[in-house]
């Protein structure tokens, strides 16, 4: 668990981070957003002290952070950034392998480590683990980048914009598969975007940041249903929103009593995605996984009053 | 394009335009003195040309085939291994006739003869030596066939010479009489360029790395080792001569550690003087340019700074501080001649000797080796440079 509290951070005379609290719960994936320059990154370096706070304080698992000297801490907690940042010198499998070098792992649990973890990240060990960070494709960098980050097992992982470099199509690949290994490992994970769609996707909570301030911290349906003030709603971007809102829903919310014909559909199914197969299939009603159905009728109205009390918010 | 196909296949005929200025050099130099003549050591001597030194038909037809040599090396449309096999012709048949020529004049005149290389040879070999290195860059040979061309080039360099077939050439002459001489000479250069290098590395690398943490000693520092890469050094030595000589004089221990105001002790200081800046802004500029993220990641997995420096950034400093390595030492090896001056040793001894005696001859004993050795470290520097660049590549396609 990372709890941060009213941390502050000064240059000079301006203020780039302000009073910020939030807590990250062991296991969660909590998201940095924000536009350019409204301190995300100075927010994260100072979890890891790459920067040091000028007020407050980190606890990690309970343990304040100034306690512990700054490369000891680091070495506990992942750290990637956008670029990858890796080695160009060293090849992939001496990359990852580099905080458990530091740590004086023995040479059989890290070779051990490293195979382990090119498997996770669907590198074929004998193929890459001696090549070097240029002979790789972005996407396979950033991934090294990553694993790397993973080696140690941290039970903290922070991410600045790791996704930044990759080409949307990628991107998306590569959020999915980010999220499945957190899901996993169960890696408390803190990462910076300055996307909010990605914030979305991946976010257990949000935290907004403009101009240093935390504007608001939430889960994702927090934000779209109660944004804080005009500049997060504008940040979601009104448009989408009820959109957005259908795909965290589930059918399971709107099912009836009641029989259709048609291959059925799963509980856990959103609302987008069964509208979506309403109108592909040309039917008004639905079958559901263990009985029950889901009409077209229910899924427009759900949709339809999710943006009417988005209007009364407004 | 219709009538391209339809005219006769025709060879179209390219010249290379550095390869016409060399051919140009080269065929002026055929009508130019290859050899001077000399009855003995210093007198001026008679110029020979080659259609003097071989009576009629055959010194045309010498001139013909070196003149076609010269023109094969200049025609672009024809492959390179032909083009460099041709200089290469040219470059042996000149010194084939040099030997010769040398040897035939000599054994006809009285002891104390000479024969010196003249413009027209000087030129000759050097519009050859450029056009074959001209064909060869453009090949992109691959770094290992590279290290094959220097190898043999000295080896081939050292047989020539060690095989008496020039002796009887003037500059060989004084060096049968000073071989011994000539040995020392050789040891002091290398002591001189390689020690005021490693002298250099060993000071001037942790200036840079200090320059690299301390950013407010970057402009003083550089600063002032600008200032001393503008002393001439000729003033450096006037300099250094008396300041030294007193404090060798005066202060207890100082001689005794070698400290002298003439000798090898003022000419490695000297040589240092000119060295350090290459090292100490190659070293900073090379630490500056590795991309911050890199550092930036490896302080955040945990490095300390010491760790980062010496895992991270120094490697990766490595290639720009090798580019200072070969400048100084190509600059210092050169540079080193002048040690001759102040009883530093070295092959500036048989400069200075022979500009005291107006004895071009052993100025040349001097000099060529002394270009020859720049030649070969610079050499042997530019591909230690590209081998550390390329390393990475290499290692995926074995
Ligand atoms: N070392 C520093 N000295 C002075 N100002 C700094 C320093 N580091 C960051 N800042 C300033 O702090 C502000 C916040 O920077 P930060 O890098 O945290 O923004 P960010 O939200 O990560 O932006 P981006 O999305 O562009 O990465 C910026 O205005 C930046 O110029
Ligand atoms: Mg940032």
């Amino acid at each position: 668990m990372i709890q941060i509290e009213n941390l502050t951070k000064r240059y000079g005379s301006t203020e780039v981070v302000r009073g910020v609290s939030l807590r990250v719960r062991q296991g969660e994936i909590a998201a940095l957003v924000g536009t350019s320059g409204s301190g995300k990154t100075t927010l994260l370096r100072m979890i890891n002290r790459l920067v040091e706070p000028t007020e407050g304080r980190v606890l990690i698992d309970g343990e304040d952070a100034s306690g512990i000297q700054p490369h000891l801490l680091r070495r506990r907690i992942g750290y990637a950034i956008q670029g990858h940042g890796l080695f160009p010198h060293r090849t992939v499998g001496q990359n990852i392998a580099t905080v458990p070098h530091l740590l004086n792992w023995s040479n059989r649990e890290i070779d051990a480590r490293v195979d382990e973890l090119l498997h996770l990240f669907q590198l074929d060990p004998a193929q890459f683990r001696d090549r070097m960070p240029h002979e790789l494709s972005g996407g396979q960098q950033q991934r090294v980048g990553v694993a790397r980050a993973l080696a140690a097992r941290p039970e903290v992982l922070l991410m600045d914009e790791p996704f930044g470099a990759l080409d949307p199509v990628i991107r998306a690949k590569a959020q999915a598969d980010l999220l499945e290994l957190q899901k996993k490992l169960g890696t408390t994970l803190v990462i910076v975007t300055h996307d909010m769609e990605e914030a979305i996707a991946l976010g257990d909570h949000i935290a907004v940041m403009d101009k240093g301030r935390l504007l608001q911290y939430g889960t994702p349906k927090d934000l779209l249903t109660q944004p804080a003030d005009d500049f997060v709603e504008s940040l979601i971007g009104s448009a989408e929103r009820p959109f957005r809102l259908l795909s965290l829903t589930t059918v399971a919310d709107l099912a009836e009593q009641g029989e259709a014909t048609g291959a059925t559909i799963a509980r856990t199914t959103n609302l987008r995605d069964a509208l979506a197969e309403c109108l592909w299939r040309g039917v008004d009603v639905l079958p559901l996984d263990g009985g029950g159905v889901v009409t077209l009728n229910a899924l427009r109205t759900s949709g339809r009053g999710l943006a009417e009390t988005q209007g009364e918010v407004n | 394009m219709h009538s391209d196909t339809t005219s006769l296949p025709r060879r179209r005929i390219t010249l290379s335009p550095p390869g016409v200025v060399f051919a140009v050099i080269g065929l002026a130099a055929l009508f130019v003195p290859i050899v001077t003549f000399k009855p003995n050591r210093i007198v001026p001597g008679d110029g020979v040309w080659i259609t003097t030194a071989y009576d009629g038909v055959a010194g045309w037809l010498i001139v013909a085939i070196l003149a076609l040599l010269f023109l094969t090396g200049a025609l672009k449309s024809l492959p390179p291994a032909v083009r460099i096999v041709a200089a290469l012709a040219g470059l042996l048949g000149t010194i084939v006739i040099l030997g010769h020529v040398a040897t035939s004049l000599i054994a006809d005149s009285a002891r104390g003869a000479r024969v010196s290389p003249a413009a027209g040879l000087w030129c000759m070999l050097a519009a050859y030596l450029l056009a074959a290195v001209d064909v060869l860059n453009r090949l992109e040979l691959s770094l290992r066939a590279r290290w094959m061309v220097l190898a043999g080039t000295v080896i081939v360099v050292v047989l020539v010479f060690a095989s008496g077939y020039l002796a009887n050439v003037s500059v060989m002459m004084e060096y049968a009489g000073r071989q011994a001489g000539f040995n020392a000479a050789f040891r002091q250069h290398l002591v001189l360029a390689f020690g005021s290098l490693g002298i250099a590395l060993v000071i001037g690398f942790p200036i840079g790395v200090l320059l690299f943490q301390v950013n407010g000693l970057r402009r003083p520092v550089l600063g002032a080792l600008n200032l001393m890469q503008t002393v001439p050094s000729l003033a450096l030595f006037g300099i250094m001569i008396p300041i030294f000589g007193w404090i060798a004089m005066n202060v207890p221990m100082a001689a005794k550690l070698g400290v002298a105001g003439i000798g090898i002790f003022p000419a490695l200081v000297a040589l240092l003087f000119y060295s350090l800046l290459p090292v100490v802004s190659n070293t900073l500029v090379g630490l500056t340019g590795v991309a911050p993220e890199v550092g930036e990641a490896a302080r955040g997995m945990g490095m300390t700074n010491a760790q980062v420096l010496a895992r991270v950034q120094i490697p990766l400093a490595l290639p720009v501080v090798l580019t200072a390595i070969r400048i100084v030492l190509v600059q210092n090896i050169g540079l080193a001649v002048i040690a001759g001056l102040i009883g530093g040793g070295g092959f500036g001894t048989f400069v200075f000797q022979g500009l005291n005696q107006s004895a071009m001859d052993l100025i040349l004993l001097g000099t060529l080796p002394t270009i020859a050795l720049a030649l070969v470290a610079g050499t042997t520097l530019d591909l230690l440079v590209d081998a550390l660049n390329t390393s990475p590549r290499k290692r995926s396609a074995s």
